[in-house]
C-alpha cells in the first residue's frame, strides 16, 4: 500500500472529524464534489452535514470560521488555491490572527492554502503566502515538505488553539508517495535534518526541500556533502537546529519558492548573521524565484523557481567563497 | 409561530409598551450622557486615540439593544454606546476601554469602541467596515451545527459599510445558511465625509435586499417608537426562523465622525429636515405627550445619568494604566509555541576599580 500527500491530507481530516465533533470543514465545493484537488473527497457523504459547500466569497468564508471558533468549534478552511486567500486577507491577517491578544479568547481554525507552483498554473494559481502570513503576529505556519508531515501535521493544526495557515503544496500532492501514514512526529515548531552533511547547509520547506535533496544528490557525486534542513513550520521557527547545522558546516543557503523581496529565506539569513555569524565561514546566500508574477508556461516557470540545478549551481558558488 | 412571536410585543399604550419605552428612553438618554461625558474627557486630553459618539443613533441603537436576549450575539458599530447598555454592557467596560484601565476587558491593548466580551456574546469590532457580519453568521452557523436553537445574532453597521465586498459577501452567506442574523443599517447620510450620493445608486438601501433573497424593511431613525416596533419585529422575524433579516434607519449623525471632525460639511438644510431630528428629545417629547413623564421626572432621570456617569468615570481615573514589564507580549495562546526575539538590554554597569572605596 501506498499513500499520497493528497490521500494524506484527506487521511487527516477524516480523523480529525471522526475524533472531534467540533470539527468541520468549509470551502468552495468541499461538499459533495469534494473539492477542486479532492482533498475532501467522499468525507461530505461519510461526515453528514460537517463538510460544507460555501460561496465564492474568501473574506466571508474566514470570517465564519472565526465566529464558529468562538462558539467553540475547530473549523477547517479550503481556500482552493493559496492565491484566491489574498480575498480573505483582512479577516485572516486582522480578524482572526489579533481575536485572541485582543480579547484572550482563543481562535483555533485552520486555513488550508494548496500552495505553489505546478506546471501550466499561472500567476494566479501558483503562489506560495507563507511569507506574507509570517509577517503578522498571530498566525502559525507550516509549511508540510512531506506525506508524513502532511498528515500529522495538519492533526496538529486542528489541535492547536491558534489560527493556522497551513500551507500544503499542490506539486506535492500526486508526485510524493509513502508507505503509510506515521504514527509519531516532530513536535511543531522543529525544524527536521533531512539529510546529513558537512560542507554546506541548505535550510529550506515545502516543495523545495525536494528540489533541495536532488541537488544535494548531484553535488555527492563530486565529493561535496550537503546538509538539508526541512524548517516543516515557518512561524515558529526552528533558529536553534538551523544554527546548530550551520554550526557543522559554516555555510548557510536559504532556499524559498517565494519572491526574493523579504520573506521565509531572509528572515532565515537575518537570525544566523544575527545569531551565528562566528559560525559562518562564508556570506549566507538566499536562492528564491524570481521577482516577477509566475509564468505559465513550462520554460518559463522552470526558470522563474528555484530548482535542483540553480540550487546546485548556488551551492556550488558558496563552496567557492 | 411568527405571529406568536409578535403578538408578544407590546401594543402602544398598554402597560408593557410604556414600560418598554421608558427604559429604553433612560438608556439613550444614559448613553448620550455617557457620550457627552467622553466627548469632554477627549476635549481635555484624557483619551488617546480618537472619540466616536453615537448622538443622533440612540434610538435605533437601544431598539437593538433591547430587541436581544441573553444568549444573542450582538455585534455594534462605532456608534452604539445605546444598544451596547442595553445588551448588558456597562458603563464602566466602555469608560475603561476608553481612558486605557487595566481593569477593562480589553486592557490598553484596544481603544475606544473596539471592545467587547465574546463569551457574552458582545463582538469587539474591527476598523475594517462590514467585517463583523460574517463572524456573526459563524456564530449562528455553530450553534446550528451543536444543535442550538432559538438564538439570533444582530450585526449593526452604516451606510459607509454596505459599499464593501465583506457585507455583499457576508449577507449572500446568510441568506444561502438561512442564518437567524439581523442586519441593521444605520443610513445617517454620510460615512465621514462622504454623502449617500456618492456611497450607493439604488433608491434605498433597503431594496438590496431583493438581490440577496432577503427580507428588508426602512425605519424612521428618528422615532423611538417606531424602531422599537420595527427592530424588535425583524429580531422576532429571525427568531421564528424566518432567515436574515436587513433593517435600514434613516437618521443624521449629529455630530462629527469622531470628535476630531467638525462636520462641516453636513448642509444646514438637512440638519433642520425631518432626518435631522433629535431622537431623544423626539422620544422626550412623546414621553410628556403621552402622560408617561413630565418635565421634572425626565430632569431626574437626566440627573441619575449623569451621577452614574460621574461616579464610573471617577472609579475608572483610579484605575492602574497597563504596564508594559508586566504585558504578556504574544499574539498566540500557544505558549509552546510562541516565538521570543532579541530585544536591547541595558547593559548592567560591571564593577570597575574606581568606584571601589
Amino acid at each position: 500500500m501506498s499513500i499520497t500527500y493528497l490521500e494524506a491530507i484527506r487521511e487527516a481530516q477524516a480523523r480529525a472529524l471522526a475524533e472531534d465533533p467540533r470539527v468541520f470543514i468549509y470551502g468552495q465545493d468541499v461538499g459533495a464534489f469534494g473539492g477542486a484537488f479532492k482533498a475532501t473527497k467522499d468525507l461530505a457523504k461519510q461526515f453528514p452535514g460537517r463538510v460544507i459547500d460555501a460561496p465564492i466569497s474568501e473574506d466571508a468564508i474566514i470570517g465564519l470560521a472565526v465566529g464558529a471558533a468562538i462558539e467553540g468549534m475547530r473549523p477547517i478552511v479550503e481556500i482552493q488555491f493559496a492565491d484566491f486567500s489574498t480575498t480573505g486577507f483582512n479577516q485572516i491577517v486582522n480578524q482572526a490572527a489579533t481575536l485572541y491578544w485582543r480579547t484572550l479568547v482563543p481562535c483555533p481554525i485552520t486555513i488550508r492554502l494548496p500552495s505553489g507552483g505546478t506546471i501550466g498554473s499561472g500567476a494566479f494559481h501558483s503562489q506560495c503566502m507563507e511569507s506574507v502570513y509570517a509577517h503578522y503576529p498571530g498566525l502559525i505556519v507550516m509549511t508540510p515538505a512531506t506525506v508524513e508531515d502532511a498528515y500529522s501535521m495538519l492533526l496538529e493544526a486542528v489541535a492547536i488553539d491558534d489560527p493556522v495557515i497551513f500551507c500544503e503544496h499542490k506539486y506535492l500532492y500526486y508526485h510524493l508517495k509513502a508507505e503509510k501514514l506515521p504514527t509519531e512526529a516532530l513536535p511543531v515548531g522543529k525544524a527536521r535534518i533531512a539529510r546529513e552533511g558537512r560542507d554546506l547547509t541548505i535550510v529550506t520547506y515545502g516543495a523545495m526541500l525536494h528540489e533541495s535533496l536532488a541537488a544535494a544528490e548531484e553535488l555527492a557525486t563530486e565529493g561535496i556533502e550537503i546538509e538539508v534542513v526541512d524548517l516543516r513550520t515557518v512561524k515558529p521557527l526552528d533558529t536553534d537546529t538551523v544554527l546548530a547545522s550551520v554550526a557543522r558546516t559554516g555555510r548557510l543557503l536559504a532556499v524559498g519558492e517565494g519572491w526574493p523581496w523579504g520573506g521565509v529565506t531572509a528572515e532565515v539569513v537575518a537570525r544566523v548573521a544575527a545569531e551565528g555569524f562566528s559560525l559562518l565561514d562564508a556570506p549566507p546566500q538566499r536562492l528564491n524565484a524570481k521577482d516577477t508574477p509566475v509564468p505559465f508556461h513550462p520554460n518559463l516557470w522552470g526558470a522563474h523557481r528555484p530548482t535542483a540545478r540553480s540550487i546546485a549551481v548556488a551551492a556550488r558558488n558558496l563552496l567557492r567563497l | 409561530m411568527i405571529q406568536a412571536e409578535l403578538s408578544c410585543k407590546p401594543q402602544s399604550g398598554t402597560a408593557a409598551a410604556r414600560e418598554l419605552f421608558i427604559k429604553a428612553y433612560r438608556l439613550m438618554l444614559l448613553a448620550r450622557v455617557l457620550d457627552d461625558k467622553l466627548a469632554s474627557l477627549y476635549r481635555s486630553g484624557k483619551i488617546y486615540g480618537g472619540c466616536f459618539l453615537g448622538r443622533g443613533q440612540e434610538a435605533l441603537s437601544v431598539a437593538c439593544g433591547l430587541s436581544l436576549r441573553k444568549g444573542d450575539v450582538f455585534a455594534p458599530m462605532i456608534r452604539d454606546a445605546a444598544g451596547r447598555l442595553a445588551f448588558g454592557e456597562t458603563a464602566l467596560d466602555a469608560l475603561r476601554t476608553y481612558l486605557g484601565s487595566r481593569l477593562g476587558p480589553m486592557r490598553g491593548r484596544e481603544g475606544n469602541v473596539h471592545r467587547g466580551r465574546p463569551k457574552e456574546g458582545l463582538l469587539p469590532m474591527i476598523s475594517h467596515l462590514g467585517a463583523m457580519i460574517s463572524v456573526v453568521n459563524g456564530i449562528l452557523f455553530a450553534r446550528r451545527l451543536k444543535g442550538v436553537t432559538g438564538t439570533v445574532g444582530l450585526a449593526s453597521i452604516g451606510d459607509g459599510a454596505t459599499s464593501t465586498g465583506s457585507f455583499h459577501e457576508a449577507l449572500n452567506q446568510a441568506a444561502v445558511e438561512k442564518l437567524p442574523l439581523v442586519l441593521v443599517v444605520a443610513n445617517n447620510q454620510y460615512a465621514y465625509s462622504t454623502p449617500n450620493c456618492r456611497q450607493f445608486a439604488c433608491r434605498s438601501l433597503a431594496d438590496r435586499g431583493i438581490g440577496y433573497g432577503v427580507q428588508a424593511v426602512e425605519v424612521d431613525g428618528t422615532d423611538l417608537a417606531a424602531c422599537l416596533e420595527v427592530v424588535g419585529a425583524a429580531v422576532a422575524r429571525a427568531r421564528a426562523g424566518a432567515g436574515p433579516q436587513l433593517v435600514v434607519a434613516q437618521l443624521l449623525r449629529l455630530c462629527g465622525h469622531g470628535e476630531h471632525d467638525d462636520a462641516s460639511y453636513i448642509p444646514e438644510e438637512l440638519k433642520r429636515s425631518h432626518v435631522g431630528r433629535d431622537c431623544l428629545e423626539v422620544a422626550a417629547a412623546q414621553l410628556q405627550a403621552r402622560g408617561w413623564a413630565d418635565a421634572e421626572t425626565l430632569a431626574a432621570w437626566r440627573a441619575e445619568a449623569v451621577q452614574q456617569v460621574d461616579d464610573a468615570v471617577a472609579t475608572v481615573q483610579r484605575e492602574p494604566p497597563p504596564d508594559p514589564a508586566e504585558e504578556d507580549w504574544t499574539a498566540i495562546s500557544s505558549r509552546h509555541l510562541i516565538e521570543v526575539f532579541p530585544e536591547p538590554v541595558e547593559p548592567v554597569r560591571p564593577p570597575c576599580a574606581f568606584d571601589l572605596p
